[in-house]
């Protein structure tokens, strides 16, 4: 009846019944708080079943920033570990280390980056291409959900069952049923799956949105660098997550059917998957660093006041980035055995990619070069950014000369490069980006002091905690080990890496300092115009927050800097002509869709086949049910809009 | 003066911490920047290299970003301001240009080096190589002298200034060969054999470890390649031939069995190509169903005959 699924599954170890009592008090706290102040159906009504892209977005974010929290626990536990673990047990075994360092990358990959880019773009796109919403915000809702059913699975596992203990991209044999009869590698599959369908889905979503919303006059060239970052990164997720999908079903194959395609023996081929997952993986990274530097290219323009430089040169090195990033993957496995020949392709490629990205570097540099520079939090992010990124970018074509790589390959100097690129690149600049668009999502400003001092931890610590890595890496420490012998003299860096990480939650605790203290003080805040850094794009055109219907006329576009020209030439946009707009209506099914391929995932990782079966029909079902809905949309009036408009101030 | 303070504070500051960093450093062993092998000592002029070639952009970078944003901050009326500016064919055409110079050069220097130090590639000797066949095993590391006839567990002897033809295998999950002072580094996969041939320069004991990561005891799996005289490696081997301890396809069934944090353990050989039937294992069911059955009773009479 149950599967697998017995009273054991249960955790018996004091820090997984710490983590699983503390998630489901959490979790009962919050529902218990809405029950008492009445607000659950207010939270049904108007943000669960919302398709407003605003709201997608702030629940992105939010998701994003509590999965931020549990990503930097597992980081902490691993640093305390290090740090302790010289010829002694440190605070966990090594079954528990394995697992929390699994946890770290799944989540803060697919959880965290994931959700705070997708969370920014929902937020920002439209309104940056003029448009009133997604090319489908049906979808839009089911892909989140999906993203949010992914989440709450992967931290199922903390509570019954464990989690994988095979790293973030589980490589078999390792992954396999010989190896990893449990639940744990089950969990991460579908964990997976169901959330990476959720972005693929998503990026067609703002694929479409992009090719067909663009407020009219707005040519390919005239888009704003951001709307160019986003375009190119959601054709590579058009290509990259099928490969990942595939793959995961493949492995799931194997170990729920008994199927062969990455094991050992009777004709699989374990290498297989680890190409394949490479061939999703390593554009992957660069699906997350684009929106990044689409961020940036908007900030530094506006806090320099001065154009992009570059505007051509920047799209097509985005173009270029994302085209080589599909040739590159084999340099994650130069050690796999591969001849020369192919590892020196590989390598090649692998560094041309430093060329555009360099370019980049050099065009925001001479974007600043004559410009008139506020160093608001968003431009500390990004001078942080341009420091360890380049760092990170000359250890990546370290690492991509295989004979150099050979010697560093899955040791910490590794981790201390994608660190490099991931937190001084992806996080900076969604940082950045959040700092900056936080007005506008919200309607108040926040605390600029904090912001940058925060940055400032982030960048120090940053420094402090990886650079011990990449020395530790030379010395011979390969990666993930949960001890190691006093005689290495490795301990004093992991201390100094384990301080450096003390510095970076530093730096957190004062964002959620920032955060309490602008929602406090948010009424002396209030961003009354709209615009408030001056800003150049059209998101910054209309009221902060945007109203739900993001724009009561659409705008007609002229140039890049379209808010910029207008506000340049003092020429308002002509007298409103008001016409009838069509918004999607609310509605439950997206999120019952996702509720039920949870039950599926956890049906599936407990062998309960009945409840896969189930769940599978019952959201089809809701499927068909939404596709046999006619009538999805309201009106709103050319009259209503007239009212609304006049009861908001316009900019 | 509080202005001053903001931008000196913060060099001296990291000035600082790269002294102090320094200090901690010097005399301290740094497997890869301190080299005891051929091939090690090769991908270390290597990574200088690179590294020095990096920093062509690098400073530039730095040097632009702190420069630009002292020069343009808001405060300084007298620097020049031109907000239209921006775009300069020239500026781009070097820009493009100067890293495109460098990373073809790096791309010759990639080509060339992945050829000369292709792991497959052995190296060039008058003495005679030896030959080790690796097993990675669930956690420790089986290491086989098919000419020596012996055996070792997590203890890889070898003489030096002689090359050694490392054939790496695993009989576990998928692990890392790697040797940080002789340079590295090769995964060892089920039914399938990696080579890796590596020198030692210098008399010494330099660890090895399993760089990937291969379940519960992955971190112990660790192992001392020991490079010795000739002349005391063949009093080794002899040592090992009359340990006493036969490795027998039972006993090698014991080593399969996962163990952590193995100390190290002699065998004289007592099967013949056991590597051989290590891979073979995972040959099994391989082909079509005729041939499968006969390597079953293949498979069959081998057991039985043990």
């Amino acid at each position: 009846m149950l599967g697998r699924l017995t009273l054991d599954a249960l955790p018996s170890e004091p820090i997984t019944i710490g983590g699983a009592v503390m998630m489901t008090l959490s979790f009962l706290g919050i529902v218990g708080l809405l029950l008492y102040f009445k607000k659950t159906k207010w939270l049904w009504k108007n943000w669960l079943t919302s398709l407003d892209h605003k709201k997608i977005g702030v629940m992105y974010i939010v998701v994003a920033v509590v999965m931020l929290l549990r990503g930097v626990a597992d980081a902490a536990m691993m640093r305390t570990q290090q740090a302790l673990a010289a010829d002694a047990p440190g605070i966990v075994h090594s079954d528990m280390f394995q697992q929390v360092f699994s946890a770290h990358g799944t989540i803060m990959i697919f959880f965290v980056a994931m959700g705070l880019m997708f969370g920014i773009i929902n937020l920002i796109l439209p309104l940056q291409i003029g448009a009133r919403d997604v090319a489908f915000p049906f979808l839009n809702s089911v892909s989140f959900w999906l993203f949010v059913a992914g989440m709450v699975l992967i931290n199922i596992s903390l509570v019954i069952g464990e989690f994988s203990t095979a790293g973030w991209l589980a490589y078999p044999p390792l992954s396999g049923l010989e190896y990893s009869p449990g639940v744990g590698v089950d969990y991460w599959i579908w964990a997976l799956q169901i959330a990476g369908i959720g972005s693929l889905l998503s990026g067609v979503n703002f694929f479409v949105t992009i090719i067909k919303k663009r407020a009219p006059g707005m040519t390919m060239m005239k888009m704003p660098m951001f709307t160019w970052s986003v375009l190119i990164t959601m054709v590579m997720i058009l290509f990259a997550f099928p490969i990942l999908t595939a793959t995961l079903a493949m492995l799931a194959l194997d170990r729920t059917m008994g199927m062969h395609f990455f094991t050992s023996s009777f004709g699989g081929n374990p290498m297989m998957y680890i190409n394949l997952i490479w061939a999703w993986g390593h554009p992957e990274v660069y699906i997350l660093i684009l929106p990044a530097f689409g961020m940036f290219s908007e900030i530094v323009p506006v806090f320099t006041r001065k154009r992009l430089f570059g505007y051509a040169s920047m799209a097509f090195a985005l173009g270029s980035i994302a085209f080589l990033s599909f040739i590159v993957w084999l340099h994650h496995f130069f050690t796999m055995g591969a001849g020369a020949n192919v590892n020196a392709f590989f390598g090649i490629m692998t560094m041309i990619i430093a060329i555009p990205t360099g370019v980049k570097v050099f065009n925001w540099l001479f974007t600043m070069f004559r410009g008139r520079i506020t160093f608001t939090t968003p431009m500390v992010w990004f001078m942080g950014f341009i420091f360890t990124f380049t760092i990170g970018g000359l250890t990546g074509v370290l690492l991509a000369v295989p004979a150099i790589d050979f010697q560093m390959h899955n040791s910490l100097f590794l981790v201390a490069h994608f660190h490099n690129m991931i937190i001084g690149g992806v996080v900076f600049g969604y940082f950045a980006g959040l700092a900056y668009w936080f007005p506008k999502i919200t309607g108040f400003k926040l605390n600029d002091q904090l912001g940058k001092a925060a940055a400032w931890c982030w960048v120090i610590g940053f420094a402090v905690a990886f650079v011990p890595l990449y020395i530790l890496g030379m010395m011979g420490a390969t990666r993930r080990l949960d001890h190691y012998a006093v005689s290495t003299g490795w301990q004093p860096l992991f201390v100094i890496a384990a301080f450096g990480g003390l510095i970076i939650m530093t730096g957190i605790c004062l964002q959620i300092l920032q955060l309490v203290h602008g929602i406090w003080f948010r009424k002396r805040n209030l961003d009354k115009t709209g615009d408030p850094w001056d800003g150049r794009t059209l998101e910054w055109s209309t009221t902060s927050p945007a109203p739900f219907y993001n724009f009561a006329t659409i705008p007609k576009i002229h140039s890049r800097d379209e808010f910029w020209e207008r506000k340049q030439s003092n020429s308002r946009q002509p007298k409103h002509e008001y016409q009838d707009i069509h918004l999607p209506k609310n509605t439950g099914l997206g999120i019952m869709i996702a509720a039920m391929s949870l039950i599926f995932g956890f049906a599936i990782v407990w062998h309960i086949w009945w409840l896969a079966v189930v769940s599978l029909f019952v959201a089809i079902a809701l499927l068909l049910v939404r596709f046999s809905d006619d009538d999805t949309e309201y009106v709103v009036t050319a009259e209503d809009l007239a009212k609304l408009e006049g009861s908001r101030r316009y900019a | 003066m509080k202005k001053r303070l903001k931008i000196v504070l913060p060099i001296i500051f990291s000035l600082g911490i790269v002294v102090v960093f320094g200090i901690f450093l010097r005399g301290r062993d740094i497997a890869v920047i301190h080299p005891a092998g051929t091939v090690a000592e090769r991908q270390k002029d290597l990574l200088i290299f690179a590294t020095l070639l990096g920093m062509v952009v690098i400073i530039p970078v730095f040097a632009m970003t702190i420069f630009f944003a002292w020069r343009y901050r808001e405060g300084n009326k007298k620097a020049n301001y031109q907000p239209e500016w921006s775009s300069n064919n020239l500026l781009e055409f070097i820009w493009w240009g100067i890293p495109i110079i460098i990373i073809l050069i790096l791309s010759v220097v990639t080509w060339q080096s992945s050829h000369e130090l292709d792991p497959y590639r052995p190296l060039e000797s008058e003495k005679k190589p030896v030959t080790i066949q690796v097993v990675a095993l669930q956690w420790k590391w089986l290491f086989i002298y098919p000419e020596q006839d012996i055996a070792t567990v997590n203890l890889a002897q070898f003489p030096e200034d002689t090359p050694v033809n490392f054939e790496i295998t695993s009989d576990a999950p998928m692990n890392s060969f790697w040797i940080p002072k002789l340079g590295g580094q090769v995964y060892a996969m089920n039914g399938m054999v990696t080579k890796l041939h590596l020198q030692a320069d210098e008399v010494g004991e330099y660890e090895g470890v399993s760089a990937n990561i291969s379940g519960e005891g992955f971190a112990g799996m660790k192992f001392v390649a020991k490079a010795s005289s000739q002349t005391e490696f063949e009093e080794w081997v002899k040592a090992a031939k009359h340990s006493g301890n036969k490795l027998t396809l039972d006993e090698y069934d014991k080593l399969t069995k996962p163990s952590k944090s193995n100390p190290a353990a002699l065998y004289s050989l007592a099967v013949d190509n056991l590597r051989d039937s290590i891979l073979d294992k995972y040959m099994r069911h391989n082909s079509d169903k005729e041939s499968k059955s006969q390597n079953m009773e293949q498979i069959n009479k081998h057991e039985m005959h043990h």
